[in-house]
């Protein structure tokens, strides 16, 4: 068993945007007490001790957090390589200045669209220019320039211009990643997938670009949606593999998506230390290996490869989470994919829901405080 | 990108890069935005001294007297030039 080399931790559900493809739970609002500071530092020092070298803050929106230049602090000293992950909002020159200052390695700044309209619209909040500006200013203060926009069918045929806009920006990566149905995404995914034909004319859009800068510094990523392949991805390269993520209530998860999995109690940092929670918890244990596998994944030459895809996802299709991903062609199950492409080919008229406390009171039909 | 290394450059890290000594695999790291290699002991070695001070001549001198009798000097050209091609390496005559 290797270290937990990423750690991911997501310090806030909160967050003031409202995209609809949210990968946070969608009854965020009935999750408990958040972590405090001393709770993170442990954390933090824990997964260093087992080996984790990349840290990522994430949440909800990090910013909210008033103690995450406490905690980069700390990250930087104990030798993490660390990683924001941030809208923008709750930004300003002097918190990047701040953060400069405590030791952080990286930030991403995300956007819904490249233009202000479809973008505001999206993010449920006027926050277009503001997110300019602080593209600019991580920029300014020494970071590269690293933007992600989340593409789905309401904003996949702004892909050349959300390239040439990076491009204007003189931004250095620019991630295109297409949505994953989980979380609020999943629920909404009737209205967000994209057709295949937009897929593959975003695709070229994305190909014509590269071609016509060929000279340009600006990399780009593609991230290609999982349901249109024939082979599903090495999902967190493996269960228990290198990935653990710490939710903002505490609990410890080998991907962001697990804790919706029936039958599985995932350890929380607040009973258990972090050796323990990676070495021995069930919850890390179950999918770890190969072991716990079904046919047609148990004989197939090709486990090693992509460890038989997304237990979150064979659980969302299929209602068995030890399945195989039926994204695979393999998989007996295969036509749930092809029934989920389908149903975005007749392009239902399936309104938005957009992520927010309201929202997520009337989906899980929990109380909940506002977040 | 492939231009010939001059005796006289001074590699330093690129931007964003960090090097370090990485206990748990007991091997020295590159780490950079999401990601991280893992230095065999000879890349660690070269890396070490790529601080922007030293010149690659000067850095083939420093492995010459930590290992001597070892011929190491083409090695280490190939090292550095590689890792400026991968862009871990940033080369300021």
């Amino acid at each position: 068993m290797g270290p937990p080399l990423w750690l991911l931790a997501e310090l806030t559900y909160k967050c003031p945007l409202q995209c609809p493809y949210c990968s946070n739970p969608v009854d965020y609002t009935a999750i408990g007490r958040e972590l405090d500071s001393d709770e993170w530092l442990r954390v933090l020092r824990e997964a260093r001790a087992l080996g984790a070298t990349q840290l990522g803050f994430s949440g909800g929106e990090p910013l909210l957090r008033r103690d995450l230049e406490t905690l980069v602090a700390e990250a930087r000293g104990l030798g993490y390589y660390s990683n924001l992950i941030t809208s923008g909002v709750g930004m300003d020159d002097a918190r990047v200045a701040a953060l400069r200052e405590a030791g952080l390695d990286h930030i991403q700044v995300s956007f819904q669209a490249s233009s202000a309209e479809l973008n505001d619209w999206l993010a449920g909040t006027a926050s277009f220019a503001h997110k300019l500006e602080m593209a600019r200013a991580v920029k300014r203060h020494g970071y590269p320039m690293v933007l992600c926009f989340v593409i789905h069918r309401e904003n996949i045929e702004q892909v050349e211009s959300m390239l040439e806009l990076a491009a204007q920006l003189e931004a250095d990566y620019v991630e295109l990643a297409t949505t994953q149905y989980y979380g609020w995404a999943w629920v909404n995914r009737g209205a967000l997938m994209p057709t295949r034909e937009q897929l593959v004319a975003a695709e070229q859009a994305t190909n014509r670009f590269r071609e016509q800068h060929a000279s340009a510094r600006m990399k780009i990523y593609y991230v290609v949606p999982d349901y249109a392949e024939d082979r599903p991805k090495p999902c967190m390269n493996g269960w228990g593999s290198l990935f653990a993520v710490v939710t903002p209530d505490g609990l410890a998860l080998p991907c962001h998506a697990a804790r919706q999995l029936p039958g599985i109690e995932f350890p929380n940092v607040r009973e258990h230390d972090m050796a323990h929670i990676w070495r021995d918890s069930d919850g890390f244990n179950r999918f770890r290996g190969f072991d716990w596998m079904q046919e047609p994944c148990r004989s197939c030459d090709e486990k090693e490869k992509d460890f038989g895809g997304c237990r979150c996802q064979a659980w969302m299709l299929t209602g068995d989470a030890a399945a195989t991903d039926p994204v695979c062609g393999k998989s007996p199950r295969h036509e749930l994919v092809d029934e989920q492409l389908l149903r975005a080919a007749d392009v239902l008229e399936q309104p938005l829901l957009f992520r927010n406390p309201k929202n997520a009171r009337r989906l899980s039909g929990a109380p909940g405080e506002d977040g | 990108m492939s231009a010939a290394l001059q005796m006289a450059d001074r590699p330093a890290l690129a931007p964003g890069y960090r090097f370090q000594w990485e206990a748990a695999q007991q091997a020295h790291v590159l780490l950079y935005p999401e990601g991280m290699v893992t230095l065999s002991g000879s890349a660690g070695e070269i890396l070490k001294r790529c601080d922007g001070e030293r010149s690659v001549e000067q850095i083939c001198v420093d492995l010459e007297i930590a290992f001597p009798g070892a011929d190491l000097r083409g090695d280490v050209l190939e090292f550095i030039a590689d890792a400026r091609d991968r862009g871990w390496l940033r080369v300021d005559g």
